[in-house]
């Protein structure tokens, strides 16, 4: 017999670990990684691997040089950024462009703060706001989907359906008539438009966040409440004014707010910890997306209003706390 | 759709390998140390001295003070010697060391195994008999039991609901009581039933134990006012006040006692024992204790008496494993690693769990992830993160305001968290301080 | 220009305006603060260690103003330096007070103390201590988290790898934070002595000789020979461990050489016999002192033998 062990109770663990739950959110986001990859092809492909392999090197570097401290590459974290910054850069972008983004949101991002769990905001729309930002040009220069093209030679330019609405509007004309210019809803929600490298496939995603929340890797409440607010908020629109205000499910579907609800959102370090906390912070999300969109300069809102809604999660943690046992009074005769 | 609890839970894999094995009579061993603190509340005072000779039943420590509790001789035999041993606590404490001489017994106790079902003791005399007998919770909590017989003035009980929930995995010791000891705890809660004056009693079993409720409920139908709530599995079912909210949707508000809803809890364990002291004036002296773990032989339960070295149970159940890393006191969630084999059976001793090597150790923990699993699971309802924060940093205001006086230990959230934090050591220690600072203002 | 002097009246107004309010609220909301606090804070080492007791510098710059009689105010880390420098600014007297080190009274190391388990929880004494004795037969020992290296914000305790026992160095100013941090009060805070030089009891377990032995060889056995060695009526046996007076100790170290256990230590003695001038204790390797002290002692020891 070796020597006992002593040690607090409990005995026993899940089994549960932060890379099965990273892993689990990259497994989650294949669908929408194949979507892309079919729809832009090579351009997609590219930037995709070069956002990943820069993330993970990058992180690899600042923990083993800077910090010189544990390195943590293999938890998955990095890859989930990479992924998440590819899919939101439209695909073609030179390669150097989505490099920087990678070194933005890790350095600046992530590690900064204290690497993993202590970053406040998504360390992937860091990256992709500062690109935004920085290189207004090339991060709108949207492509139009084909079956797998090759090289840039192969795809032709074209906007967004948000893009189409917001210049559209700008020019007076009613959402009726430009709803007409614009791609189906089956379109949107099947990913025939363009946009991002992996935000036009609505039903990749969903496929992404039935497994995750299967898996119990997040729940359901940010994703809900983020969708919700942004149909209900948008409706409260449309019905007020329809020729100005675009229909709510045009609004679901289009652009980033799936995957933003869905995967950026839902990022455990820049998000609430409670349910319930998650519930105000979504509402929060949909309602600023909606605003941007309408109101803002910007045709899309969704990046901002996530990283807006991070500063708030130290107050939402600290204010709203999950129902205590025993809160409600008892009932004794 | 059966009753749970409603807050947080969890799934641990049951791994009840002991499931099925009928009581067995464990010999009784050549000597025995029975420690004075062996329940909450005040250790108990010796009355006997070295040389002294005694028999099982002898009463051998007295209850200091209300809440407390009288330690009976398991064995017959002379008192070799008062002295300090580890006990489960890991610190060395108090103890009676008894040399065995044959198996006598004191001649106030009915040793026949008939039912008496008729209760002739007024409720007064069956608390008075409760405490004589020196019974504490035996689900592990070891609070003695007449303290919470005893309703305090201005309180009522409408309920009273036995703990047969044995949620923690690997134990069974409850479960083949019931299944074996039925009738005697029909009448154990008729007579505390009697004790409380209430007309309804509430027996919560889980799921898992199908036979047990199938057993039980045939049983009941001929004893009033006893109902069996099968409830649906989920872990930390067994806590007192998972329990009453699960049976009848009442929640202790936070700081209070059960009483404070009307009920009043005990375990199926002490339903017997009680039964016993009652009806055949024995007092608590043994115990079912189960003995299992992945790589034990013959995980067994047996009939224990108390003192008995855990060493004795272990070799009773094929010996000890090679590769054994950690020996457990009680089940996996919420026992005590303890720290030799020699560690004496005492009146909370559940189960003895033995984990392989490989499972012994933690994994290095990690980051926090803010993944807020550790909410979710909660019972009461707490942020185990925030807790085990502000207990490293000290910050016990904060960890008051949080209400970390509500943990009930479970482990639930240390069990959850994919970083591997421990948590629950840091609430733990946080309660401990905290608890020291609120006692020391009401001062 | 027009426009100029439009602005430039403008902003004039503005400012002044401003001016006017901000210095009537001043007036106003004024708090009159002795300028000596300042002063004093100023001399202090602003280390807000809370040594002294007080939640930072500012605040035992503010006890020093406010007490008549400071004389029970001490400040650890600037010493009597310190003090008389603030007590010169105060015109108050201040007591003269010897400079304190923090000695952690044990010895059991990995071969002095057998382990007999192994820890794993949280790393934290604290923790470990409220569920268990400790890894080894003597529950009074040091458990060797670290939480008192946690607890120094001067850097001065430190564990050793080797003995898995924390090693106090020179920078130790004797606040006492590793004293109220270890949950097993291993730590005491003694006379630092001069040159360095103190003779301690380096053990704490209270358990009867024979037990207290069998756990750890260099545990007190509570032999009461040290006590009746020393001239000076300096120890105290209790409990089965000796406790030596530090005020009354004379640094004969007649214990010492009666200890057969070897628990009591002397520290930062010259050696008795004539040594290489490399092993020699001198003023800086007080930085090594504990982790020394043990081999100091037994070497002379054995040649006592």
């Amino acid at each position: 017999m070796s020597t006992l062990t002593i040690s607090p109770s409990p005995h026993v663990h899940s089994g549960d670990s932060v890379k099965k739950n990273m892993y689990g959110v990259v497994i989650a986001m294949i669908p929408a990684l194949l979507f892309s990859v079919y729809n832009f092809g090579i351009g997609s492909l590219s930037v995709v691997i070069t956002s990943v392999l820069a993330c993970v090197i990058f992180e690899y570097v600042i923990q083993k040089y800077l910090l010189k401290g544990d390195v943590t590459i293999t938890d998955g974290s990095a890859v989930i950024t990479g992924l998440l910054l590819a899919f939101n850069l439209p695909s073609f972008i030179p390669i150097w462009i989505v490099i920087i983004g990678a070194l933005v949101a890790i350095g600046i991002g992530k590690m900064s703060f204290g690497g993993l769990g202590n970053n406040p905001f998504n360390p992937a729309l860091v990256g992709r706001v500062f690109l935004l930002i920085s290189f207004p040009v090339q991060m709108t220069a949207w492509v139009k989907p084909g079956a797998f093209p090759m090289s840039i030679a192969d795809i032709t330019s074209g906007a967004t359906p948000l893009g189409i609405m917001k210049e559209g509007l700008a020019t007076g004309a009613t959402t009726e008539q430009l709803m007409q210019k614009l791609p189906s809803y089956a379109d949107m929600f099947w990913g025939f438009t363009g946009g991002s490298a992996g935000e036009m496939a609505g039903a990749a995603i969903i496929l992404g966040l039935v497994f995750m929340l299967v898996r119990k890797i997040i729940t359901w409440h940010i994703p809900v409440a983020v969708l919700g607010s942004v149909y209900i908020f948008s409706a409260i629109l449309h019905l007020a004014d329809a020729a100005v205000y675009a229909p709510p499910t045009f609004h679901l579907l289009s652009g980033g707010v799936l995957l933003g609800a869905v995967f950026m959102a839902t990022d455990y370090s820049s998000s609430p910890m409670s349910n319930k906390g998650g519930i105000i912070f979504g509402i929060g999300i949909g309602v600023l997306t909606v605003i941007i969109r309408v109101f803002g300069a910007y045709p899309e809102g969704i990046s901002f209003a996530i990283l807006i809604m991070n500063a708030f999660v130290p107050l939402i943690d600290r204010y709203v706390k999950p129902k205590r046992f025993g809160e409600k009074p008892a009932v004794a005769k | 759709m059966l009753k749970t609890f409603s807050l947080g839970g969890i799934h641990p894999p049951e791994n009840k390998f002991s499931a099925g094995k009928k009581i067995e009579a464990l010999p009784i061993p050549t000597q025995v140390a029975i420690p004075i603190a062996q329940h909450i509340g005040a250790p108990a005072k010796p009355i006997v001295k070295k040389g002294d000779q005694v028999k099982v039943g002898t009463l051998i420590a007295e209850s200091a003070g209300f809440v407390s509790a009288n330690i009976h001789s398991s064995v017959s035999g002379t008192v070799a010697k008062i002295d300090d041993i580890v006990d489960a606590s890991g610190y060395k404490k108090p103890a009676i060391i008894i040399d065995v001489e044959g198996d006598e017994w004191e001649e106030t106790i009915n040793k026949s195994a008939d039912l008496i079902k008729e209760i002739s003791a007024a409720p007064e005399e069956i608390i008075k008999k409760i405490a004589a007998a020196g019974i504490v919770g035996l689900g592990g909590a070891t609070f003695p039991s007449h303290v919470k017989l005893s309703v305090p003035p201005g309180k009522t009980c409408d309920v009273l609901i036995l703990n047969a929930v044995e949620c923690e995995p690997y134990l069974t010791a409850d479960h083949q009581l019931m299944m074996e000891k039925g009738e005697e705890i029909m009448v154990g809660t008729q007579i505390l039933m009697k004790a409380l004056n209430v007309d309804k009693a509430i027996i919560g079993i889980e799921n898992n134990k199908k036979d047990a409720i199938a057993h039980l409920t045939k049983l009941a139908t001929s004893y009033p006012g006893i109902t069996i709530e099968p409830l649906k599995v989920q872990y930390p079912q067994g806590g007192e006040k998972q329990l009453i909210d699960a049976c009848i949707k009442r929640q202790i508000p936070s700081g209070k006692l059960p009483i404070e809803v009307g009920a009043v809890v005990q375990n199926v364990g002490t339903t017997v024992a009680v039964y016993e002291a009652v009806q055949k004036n024995k007092p608590l002296f043994e115990r079912v204790v189960t003995v299992t773990g992945k790589s034990v032989s013959k995980p067994s339960n047996f009939l224990t008496r108390i003192g008995t070295s855990i060493n004795t149970l272990i070799e009773a159940a094929g010996g000890l494993p090679e590769d054994t890393g950690k020996i457990v006191g009680g089940g996996p969630m919420m026992g005590k690693a303890l720290t030799t084999t020699e560690i004496p059976v005492t009146k909370g001793s559940s189960g003895v769990l033995i984990i392989k090597n490989e499972e012994a150790k933690r994994k290095k923990m990690q980051n926090c992830i803010k993944c807020g699993k550790c909410i979710s699971a909660c019972a009461m309802g707490l942020e185990p993160y925030l807790l085990m924060t502000v207990s490293q940093k000290g910050v016990w205001d904060r960890a008051e305001q949080e209400k970390i006086m509500d943990c009930i230990e479970c482990g639930s959230c240390s069990y959850t968290c994919p970083s591997q934090r421990p948590l629950l050591d840091y609430i733990r220690l946080g309660k401990g301080k905290v608890g020291q600072i609120m006692r020391s203002r009401t001062k | 220009m027009n426009v100029v002097i439009i602005t430039v009246l403008t902003l004039a107004i503005l400012g002044t305006v401003a001016a006017l309010v901000l210095y009537f609220v001043a007036q106003k909301f004024k708090v009159f603060e002795d300028p000596r606090i300042d002063q004093v804070e100023e001399v202090l080492p602003a280390a807000n260690c809370g040594g002294c007791g007080f939640p930072g510098c500012r605040a035992f710059a503010e006890a020093l103003v406010k007490s008549d009689d400071i004389s029970d105010l001490n400040c650890p880390v600037g010493g009597a330096e310190t003090m008389k420098t603030a007590a010169g600014i105060l015109g108050k007297e201040v007591a003269a007070s010897d400079p304190m080190i923090a000695v952690v009274k044990c010895n059991g190391t990995c071969e002095n103390r057998p382990r007999t388990n192994k820890y794993d929880g949280a790393t934290s004494c604290a923790v470990a201590a409220s569920l268990y004795g400790g890894e080894t037969g003597c529950s009074y020992g040091c458990l060797g988290c670290g939480d008192c290296v946690e607890a120094c914000t001067f850097d001065a305790i430190h564990m050793d790898e080797k003995t898995g026992l924390p090693v106090v160095n020179d920078k130790c100013v004797a606040c006492g934070a590793c004293v109220d941090a270890c949950p097993k009060n291993i730590i005491e805070l003694r006379k630092a002595g001069p040159k360095g030089r103190r003779v301690f009891v380096s053990c704490i377990n209270q358990d009867k000789g024979g037990v207290a032995k069998k756990a750890c060889s260099v545990a007190c056995i509570g032999c009461k020979k040290c006590q009746k060695e020393c001239p000076f009526d300096a120890i105290t046996v209790e409990n089965n461990i000796a406790y030596i007076d530090y005020n009354k100790c004379k640094l004969c170290r007649k214990c010492v050489a009666v200890c057969p256990t070897g628990a009591i230590h002397e520290v930062n003695f010259p050696p008795k016999k004539a040594k290489p001038a490399t092993e020699k204790p001198a003023a800086p390797a007080k930085t090594e002192a504990t982790s020394n002290e043990n081999k100091t002692s037994s070497d002379i020891k054995n040649k006592e033998e």
